[in-house]
């Protein structure tokens, strides 16, 4: 974003960076930041809130309106808004064929909720590596991983885990907020990692890759790095 | 310590490309001015080429779309506000109630979109993106651009 600011301004158009790193601003030292302690993902604060996106639009605009005739200008916004990281309380699907993993057992279950949150968006995150079908077969690739099958000889949808992860994740969350409504920053992070079958076979398989030697991009990258 | 502690932690000492100095250019009062948006999500039309892991490229986002899905590759932030309201990252509504408010000039037909997460050196977008960015924006008689990260 800074490196943007400075690349802007140089064309001679005015810019105000909504900072989510301060230490990041402070060594870039583009023209106008307002430093904004909010979720990360979340630059304007809050979803659905207008009056609070209008405040920080606000006091961004305001770094605009000075007699400095040069910068860098860093300003904090005045509220901090933080990250919920407990699971949101999202009932899942019962087991329904207990033939199946339960991680492909639980990502069928929330196929209806999930193509009711596409129908009513008109558009999905899913379907960078995988679309929503191939969802519970990424899942019964890791469950396989994780259950002690060498993992370079399982065939994962997609390849690419990262790209795969971000449509498992898009999968569940799109499914969940239209369960839900709405969710605090990253408590649907905690739910999909912590309450789902689907996010602990992730995690489980995703320790197998790394013991089994996989390379460290491949695995590391499947869920965040605090995990 | 929680995903953004560690994140905020980790950027603290991310390496980041410096300046000799900080460009300035004056604005406009802002109810003349023409306002647009970049923001580094690597958010982009549903129909769009997606985004590549380390794209150094862009995505143009008409003012008045709303077909937009997430393309950016970490998995360190929050996806999920975006998928509630769009705003929390690409404030377009409001900068066109800003504008039925006569509090800036007018919303620029043309926004764009870059992936945050790009080589260290991020030559590509201070030598090439960037400055054909700048040039389409400046084409537009934008005079003021928001930055939004995630």
């Amino acid at each position: 974003m800074s490196v943007l600011a400075h690349v802007i301004e140089a064309a001679g158009i005015s810019t105000v960076v909504l900072a989510s790193m301060r230490p990041v601003v402070e060594k870039m030292r583009p023209p106008r930041s307002l430093y904004c302690e909010f979720p990360l993902g979340r630059p304007l604060g809050i979803p659905g809130d207008a009056e609070f996106q209008h405040r920080v639009l606000t006091e961004a605009f305001s770094l605009l309106d000075t007699t400095a005739d040069h910068g860098p200008i860093i300003r904090d916004f005045d509220e901090v808004v933080e990250s919920d990281e407990q699971p949101v309380e999202c009932a899942l699907p019962p087991r329904f064929d207990p033939n199946l993993p339960a991680c492909v057992d639980e990502a069928r279950g929330l196929r209806n909720a999930y193509d009711r949150a596409v129908a009513k968006r008109r558009h999905t995150d899913v379907g960078r590596a995988v679309d929503a079908d191939t969802v519970p077969e990424v899942l019964a690739a890791f469950h396989r991983i994780a259950s002690g099958d060498d993992w370079t000889t399982v065939a994962i949808p997609g390849k690419n885990t990262v790209a795969v992860m971000h449509d498992v994740r898009a999968y569940y969350e799109e499914a969940a907020l239209e369960l839900v409504g709405t969710a605090g920053a990253r408590s649907l992070e905690a739910w999909f990692f912590e309450a789902t079958e689907a996010g602990k076979t992730t995690l489980a398989a995703r320790q197998a890759i790394k013991d089994g030697g996989g390379p460290f991009p491949f695995w590391f990258y499947m869920a965040p790095g605090h995990r | 310590m929680n995903g953004d502690q560690a994140m905020r932690e980790m950027g603290k000492n991310l390496p980041v490309p410096t300046f000799d100095g900080t460009a300035w250019a004056s604005a406009p009062r802002l109810r003349d001015a023409t306002v647009a948006i970049v923001t580094s999500a690597a958010i982009h039309r549903a129909h769009d080429d997606r985004f590549s892991a380390g794209d150094t490229g862009y995505r143009m986002i008409p003012s008045d779309a709303h077909d937009l899905v997430m393309g950016h590759w970490s998995p360190n932030f929050d996806h999920t506000g975006f998928q509630i309201d769009l705003n929390v990252v690409f404030p377009i509504d409001r900068l066109h109630e800003l504008a039925a408010d006569k509090v800036i000039g007018r919303v620029a037909p043309r926004h764009y979109s870059f992936a945050g997460n790009q080589p260290d050196d991020v030559s590509a977008i201070r030598l090439d993106s960037g400055p054909a960015v700048a040039a389409e924006l400046k084409r537009d008689g934008v005079d003021v651009v928001l930055l939004t990260p995630v």
